[in-house]
C-alpha cells in the first residue's frame, strides 16, 4: 500500500508530502504518525508542505486532527512551507487551522519544537506550558 | 452580367490612382506617416479587398472571405492608434476610396438608373462597415494599453521594502479597492516567502478610509500570512479608522497593532531576538574619562 | 446555465473513486495551466474542483465532471459541471451553510467552493440528483 514516508531524527518526527493525496492516504498518514509518536515516544512532529500545490478541506483537517492527536499524545506539531496561493485558498474556503502551528520553513520549524520541547522540560514553567495551547 | 468586384478588379490601377490622389488631398498628419508609406498601405488594402474572389458578396460583410481584409484594417488602426492618429483620421483612410468606387460605378452603369443606385448603395454600405471597423479595432487597441497600464499602476503601488533581515513592510498609501487589495494580498505573501521574512508590517498611514470589505480583506492577508508562518504587524491607524472599525464591529482582537511603523519596526525586531540601543557618540572621549 | 460566452474546449472526467477525485484536480490544474491563469487563480479552481469532486463521490455516490473552457468576448474561463447520482439536495440554502454537514467533513465544501469561484449554481431533484456548476474567470 501506498504511504508517505516518516524520518525520525531523535525524539522527532519528520514528514515531506510531496505527492498529491488522495483521502485515504491522507488518513494513513494521520494514522501511522499517531501510532509512530507513541511508539518512539516522539516529543515533536515537523510536516513539511511546501511541496503541495493545493490544500482542500480534507487535508486541512487530517493537518488538524495530526496535530490535536499528537498533543494529546505530549508532542508538539509543526506545519511549514505553505505557499502563498494554497494559504490564500485556505482562508478564501473558510479554513484557518487555528490550533496549529507554522512556521516558514524546516529550520524555523524545528525551532520552533525545540523551544517548545525545552519549555516543556523546564519544571518551573511547566504550568504556564500546559495552560498555554 | 458582370459583379461590381470584379469590374472594380479590371479597373484596379485607375482606382488606385483615384485613392491615393484622394488620400493625398486629404492626407492629414503629414508629420506621423509620408505619403509613400500611405500609398503602399492603399495598395495592400485595395488589393486585398479585390482578393477576395468573385462569388463574394459585399452585402455579406460577416462572410469569412472578408476576414483576411479586416485583419488588415485591425492592424493598420492598431498601428494608427500606437502612432498617435485619431480615430476619424484613422476611419477617414478607408473613407476616402468611395469616390474612387462610384466613379468606377458610374461609368460602368450611368445609364442604368436602378443597377447604379443599387451597387453604389451596397459600396457605401461595405465602406461604411468597414471604416466603423476600423474605429473598433481602434478602441480595441486603446482599450488593451489601458488595461495593460492599470495593471502596472496596481504592480507600482503596491511596492514591499525589507526593513531588516526577516522583516518586510508593506506602505499602503490611498483608497483600497477590493481588486487593488487581491494584489496587495498576492504581492506581500509572495515578499514574505522570497525574502523568508517572519515578520511583516502593513502600515495604512496612507489609507484616507477603511471599510468592512478592505477590514476583511486585510484580516485575510494576516491571516494567510500566519498559515505560512509570518506574523503581520498593523500600523499606521488613525484614529477616524479606528472609530470606524468599532463602529462596523469589525473584530481586529487577534491582530497586533501598533500606533507608528516605527513601534510596529522595534516590535518585531524585538520578537527576533534583536534590541535596539543608542549608540554612545563619543567613545574616545568616553574611554579618556574612564581612564582618569 | 451559468457562464456565459462560447465553449473552447470541453471533457468529462468520470467521479467513482477516491483516486478520481485527484485525476479530476490533475486536470482542471492541467487546464488552469495551459490558459494560464495564474497560481493564485489555479489554486482556487483546482481546490473548489476537489471538494466539488469528493461531493459528488460521498454525497451523490459518484457520478462525473464536464470541465469547459469558456470565451466571453475577451475573457476566458473554466466552467466545471458536476452530475452526481444521489438523492438531490433538500435543502440547497442549508447545505450552503458554513459548519453544516450531512457527512463527516467539516461542511466547507459547497459554500467554501462558493467563495473559491466567481459563479455559482445547484440544481437537485429527488430522481435526477443534483448538479453542481461552477465558473471562475481569469
Amino acid at each position: 500500500m501506498e504511504r508517505i514516508p516518516i524520518l525520525r531524527i531523535g525524539t522527532y518526527l519528520l514528514v515531506t508530502i510531496q505527492v498529491d493525496m488522495h483521502d485515504q492516504l491522507a488518513l494513513t498518514l494521520q494514522t501511522d504518525l499517531t501510532d509512530r509518536i507513541a511508539e518512539v515516544g516522539a516529543r515533536g512532529v515537523l510536516i513539511d508542505i511546501s511541496a503541495l500545490e493545493i490544500v482542500d478541506s480534507y487535508i486541512g483537517r487530517t493537518l488538524a486532527n495530526i496535530a490535536s492527536m499528537a498533543r494529546v499524545l505530549d508532542a508538539a506539531t509543526v506545519v511549514v512551507g505553505m505557499q502563498p496561493a494554497v494559504a490564500i485558498t485556505l482562508v478564501e474556503l473558510g479554513m484557518t487551522l487555528p490550533g496549529i502551528h507554522t512556521a516558514m520553513d524546516v529550520d524555523s520549524g524545528m525551532q520552533f519544537l525545540r523551544r517548545s520541547v525545552r519549555d516543556a522540560e523546564d519544571p518551573d514553567d511547566w504550568r504556564r506550558n500546559s495552560t498555554e495551547e | 452580367m458582370t459583379s461590381l468586384l470584379a469590374s472594380l478588379q479590371e479597373n484596379r490601377d485607375a482606382i488606385l490612382k483615384d485613392w491615393t490622389q484622394q488620400l493625398r488631398t486629404t492626407l492629414q498628419r503629414r508629420d506621423l506617416l509620408n505619403v509613400g508609406e500611405l500609398e503602399s498601405q492603399a495598395a495592400e488594402m485595395l488589393a486585398a479587398i479585390l482578393q477576395v474572389g468573385p462569388a463574394t458578396k459585399l452585402e455579406e460583410f460577416g462572410a469569412p472571405a472578408w476576414r483576411p481584409v479586416k485583419d488588415l484594417v485591425a492592424s493598420l488602426s492598431a498601428s494608427r492608434a500606437a502612432l498617435g492618429f485619431t480615430p476619424s483620421e484613422t476611419a477617414l483612410f478607408v473613407l476616402s476610396l468611395k469616390p474612387a468606387i462610384f466613379t468606377q460605378i458610374r461609368g460602368k452603369w450611368g445609364n442604368d438608373g436602378d443597377r447604379l443606385f443599387s451597387e453604389i448603395s451596397a459600396a457605401d454600405g461595405f465602406l461604411d462597415k468597414l471604416a466603423l471597423h476600423t474605429t473598433d479595432s481602434y478602441i480595441h487597441g486603446r482599450d488593451q494599453l489601458i488595461a495593460r497600464q492599470q495593471e502596472d499602476m496596481l504592480e507600482l503601488s503596491t511596492p514591499v521594502v525589507t526593513l531588516w533581515d526577516g522583516i518586510v513592510a508593506l506602505p499602503l498609501i490611498g483608497t483600497l479597492d477590493s481588486a487593488r487589495t487581491q494584489v496587495v494580498m498576492e504581492s506581500l505573501l509572495q515578499a514574505i516567502v522570497q525574502t523568508s521574512s517572519r515578520y511583516a508590517i502593513i502600515d495604512i498611514t496612507g489609507v484616507p478610509t477603511v471599510d468592512t470589505l478592505v477590514a476583511q480583506h486585510l484580516l485575510k492577508t494576516i491571516t494567510a500570512a500566519r498559515l505560512m508562518g509570518a506574523e503581520c504587524i498593523l500600523s499606521g491607524i488613525r484614529p477616524q479608522i479606528a472609530q470606524t472599525i468599532v463602529h462596523l464591529g469589525i473584530n481586529l482582537q487577534d491582530i497586533v497593532t501598533k500606533a507608528k511603523l516605527a513601534d510596529a519596526f522595534r516590535m518585531a525586531l524585538e520578537a527576533s531576538g534583536r534590541k535596539v540601543v543608542r549608540a554612545e557618540r563619543s567613545a574616545p572621549a568616553d574611554s579618556a574619562q574612564r581612564a582618569l | 446555465m451559468i457562464g456565459a460566452g462560447i465553449v473552447l474546449k470541453s471533457e468529462t472526467v468520470p467521479i467513482q473513486t477516491s483516486g478520481d477525485v485527484v485525476l479530476v484536480r490533475q486536470r482542471v490544474r492541467a487546464c488552469a495551466v495551459e490558459h494560464r491563469f495564474t497560481i493564485v487563480e489555479q489554486t482556487k479552481i483546482v481546490t473548489a474542483a476537489s471538494e466539488l469532486a469528493r461531493n459528488t463521490l460521498e454525497h451523490g455516490l459518484g457520478g462525473s465532471v464536464d470541465l469547459e473552457v469558456l470565451k466571453d468576448g475577451g475573457r476566458l474561463g473554466i466552467r466545471l459541471r458536476f452530475q452526481d447520482r444521489g438523492p438531490g439536495i433538500a435543502n440547497i440554502a442549508l447545505a450552503l451553510t458554513d459548519g453544516y454537514s450531512s457527512g463527516k467533513g467539516l461542511g466547507l465544501g459547497l459554500g467554501g467552493s462558493k467563495r473559491l469561484v466567481h459563479e455559482f449554481e445547484i440544481e437537485s431533484s429527488p430522481s435526477a440528483g443534483a448538479t453542481v456548476t461552477v465558473v471562475r474567470w481569469k
